[in-house]
């Protein structure tokens, strides 16, 4: 069977032979938990708790008024410690609820869905997913009830779940979709009642043969047609604009979202973890993460609170090696580069990554040898866009369409002059938004 | 003779385009106000930007028809200005020179850095990341925006610290270095002697001492000490009133981190000390 794909993109070395025949392991809960108040695109929270509340596990403790955004739940029981400025992985430092685990297992639980999914009404549908905290477990962190509530003028005809996982190094999707596919199903089968979809695919990398196999005979029982998508494992077929294209053959239109071409992705953990608290009431207060990378002495999946700090995590794992140079939350291609271990394990952590050496090329001029424009998934201009950005002529910059881009790093990947093309391409796109918002255009 | 038949062809040639020339000058002439020539004359020409509008020929034209004031160029300064408002026949209002300062004297060796950093060389790329590779992140990343900003050639960066240094004698105040950082490190002061606190860090004392040796850590040794009662602290940040200041320096001498600055006339340079 001829496997789809996309247009242009990269082949990566994809390194999961590390960690993906490892089984996801359930970490003890951490003495101290540091939950920053912005976890996810969107609104910050209001706190709920003060200094000296004593907390369940799985009690909301933060929430706001505002549509774009999801309510945070204390992942273990025990006593706000303080509501302090603490490193955050992406934004530098964040007001955080730190909570000091008291060890006991007092819980909140919310009530579990009836058996009968289809019954239900999609707004209430939507309310629970809300209520539950849940955003987007890729990495991106787009609360998913926002997601599934299309607007009346686009209908939703279809669903997709993304096990692509292309990034090199992560495996954390892998290991959710052999061990908790009865979950993931169950997720599935309540967003895409929410979202009205009639039918639903799941899209997997095939790379990662064991789920195919695993997934097709299950996705049979589902009382909407369901598809396993095998792709062809190229990077960036994890975006959801690819995804879509891969899969369906339609383009989200520049500055769209998938909503305009009448579909919903969303990520397979996502579904796992909805699927759980449809069964047990546990709202969002865990996730499975890949920690990996060369220095790291035990690598694996692991099954982590939120809030739990990276120095816990990584005396957990045995400590490393040898002193790692970089560490990146994420994949190694879109993650962030982390200067400290104090940060959070935050909704938006698909994994940790340590390497010892640095893999950034001596940087040359550009030889304008195109290669970028052969690889961009978004048929842009990188190497254009980075001497506009460069001379910060941003105003062209944005008439290239800079921010079409996507960010995948596919560009930076293949230059043979080692430019940092994402990072200017950020800086141009930050400017852009940034004017926009001063000339209020 | 062969030369005569091309010479007479091509001066009457040109005699007939002179002539339609002059005609068409007159005919389609475009009025232009005499007295924005005259504005741009006086200008500097530098066409810098710092007035707000695009170049010297841009204001001349908005002071002519009363859109912008003769004191808008910051860079001419009251030599300009005066002759500006002689020739528009208005008061020329009250001026006092400013230059550019930068308030951090964190440099190399003196701040901490946790991090490599192999982005962008360019101060706003590297702000743009979660994490700063300088511990502080108030403090100058020493990139040199506003080294390749400035229009004047008054910025260069200290080999030894990385910081910039501004050359007062360079400066005109133009404001570029200060729109330019992202970190809003540079401010214009007045160009005259004063005392200034070179930290803008709002962390709380301790977390300053683990960055940067020459920080503001909030003691608030300097408040008490001020005889004249010119040094509060507000916002987080302690503040120094160039009223109330009579330069006397005890609050220099006092600071025990060395990051309140005396700034000369002449330059900016930081007045090292210990």
């Amino acid at each position: 069977m001829k496997l789809r794909t996309f247009p242009q993109g990269v082949f990566l070395p994809h390194h999961k032979e590390d960690t993906a025949h490892l089984a996801i392991v359930r970490v003890p809960p951490p003495s101290r938990v540091v939950l920053p108040l912005s976890q996810h695109t969107g609104a910050p929270l209001k706190p709920l708790v003060q200094k000296g509340d004593t907390v369940k596990r799985g009690q909301k403790i933060a929430d706001v008024d505002a549509f774009v955004a999801a309510p945070l739940h204390a992942p273990v029981s025990g006593k706000v410690a303080g509501i302090e400025d603490w490193a955050h992985p992406t934004l530098g430092r964040f007001q955080a609820i730190v909570i000091e685990n008291d060890g006991s297992s007092e819980e909140f639980r919310y009530d579990p869905l009836p058996e009968d999914i289809e019954s239900l009404e999609p707004e209430s549908l939507r309310l629970f997913v809300r209520e539950g905290g849940f955003v987007g477990l890729g990495g991106a962190a787009f609360p998913t009830h926002v997601k599934l509530s299309p607007p009346p003028d686009k209908p939703i005809d279809a669903f997709i779940l993304n096990g692509a996982e292309c990034e090199p190094y992560l495996t954390c999707d892998h290991r959710v979709m052999l061990e908790r596919a009865e979950d993931m199903l169950l997720g599935l089968r309540i967003m895409v009642r929410a979202c009205g979809a009639q039918r639903a695919y799941i899209g997997i990398e095939d790379n990662k043969k064991d789920c195919i196999t695993h997934l097709t005979p299950l996705v049979r029982d589902l009382p909407f047609p369901t598809e396993v998508i095998p792709l062809k494992t190229k990077y960036p077929q994890g975006s959801e604009k690819h995804l879509i294209l891969a899969i369906l053959s339609r383009e989200v239109p520049p500055g769209g979202l998938p909503l305009d071409v009448g579909v919903v992705v969303n990520n397979v953990q996502t579904a796992a973890a909805l699927g759980r608290m449809a069964k047990e009431g546990i709202p969002l207060v865990e996730r499975v993460i890949t920690l990996s990378g060369d220095c790291l002495k035990k690598r694996g999946n692991f099954e982590v609170p939120l809030g739990m700090l990276l120095e816990d995590l990584v005396a957990l794992c045995d400590g490393f090696t040898t002193p790692p140079r970089k560490v990146v939350m994420g994949g190694p291609m879109t993650g962030i580069t982390q200067a400290t271990l104090a940060v959070p394990v935050i909704k938006g952590t698909s994994g940790f990554l340590f390497f010892a050496q640095n893999v950034g090329k001596p940087e040359h001029s550009c030889i304008r040898c195109g290669r970028c424009v052969l690889h961009c998934p978004m048929r842009l201009l990188p190497y254009l866009l980075g001497r506009l950005a460069e001379e910060h002529l941003f105003e062209e910059a944005e008439t290239n369409r800079v921010l079409d881009c996507v960010e995948c790093g596919s560009c930076a990947y293949v230059c043979p002059a080692g430019i940092a093309l994402v990072h200017l391409i950020k800086l141009a796109k930050f400017e852009v938004m940034r004017r926009r918002k001063r000339g209020g255009k | 003779m062969n030369i005569f038949l091309p010479t007479i062809l091509v001066g009457t040639l040109g005699l007939a385009f002179g002539l339609m020339l002059a005609f068409f000058a007159k005919k389609f002439a475009v009025p232009t106000n005499p007295l924005v020539q005259e504005i741009e004359r006086l200008l500097p020409g530098a066409n810098c930007g710092a007035c707000g509008f695009p170049g010297c020929s841009g204001l001349a034209e908005k002071i002519a028809s009363g859109e912008a004031s003769p004191n808008a160029c910051p860079v001419g300064g009251p030599r300009v200005w005066a002759e500006l408002s002689r020739l528009l026949g208005q008061e020329s209002g009250s001026w006092e020179a400013k230059r550019a300062l930068l308030l951090c004297q964190g440099g190399e060796g003196i701040a901490q850095t946790v991090a490599e950093y192999e982005g962008v060389a360019d101060c706003k790329a590297a702000h743009l990341l979660p994490a700063s590779f300088k511990g502080c992140r108030f403090g100058c990343l020493g990139l040199g925006n506003c080294v390749k900003v400035c229009p004047f050639g008054a910025i260069h960066l200290d080999t030894e610290s990385h910081l910039p240094v501004i050359d007062w004698e360079k400066c005109t105040g133009c404001g570029k270095c200060v729109a330019e950082c992202p970190r809003n490190i540079i401010t214009l002061v007045p160009k005259r002697e004063q005392v200034t606190v070179a930290c803008v860090s709002l962390d709380p004392g301790k977390e300053v001492r683990k960055l940067c040796s020459r920080g503001c850590i909030k003691c608030q040794l300097c408040v008490r000490t001020c005889p004249e009662g010119a040094i509060t602290f507000e916002n987080g940040r302690i503040v120094i009133s160039r009223e109330k200041c009579t330069l006397c320096g005890l609050c220099v001498e006092k600071c025990p981190t060395h990051c309140i600055i005396r700034v000369g006339e002449k330059l900016a340079l930081l007045e090292v000390k210990g």
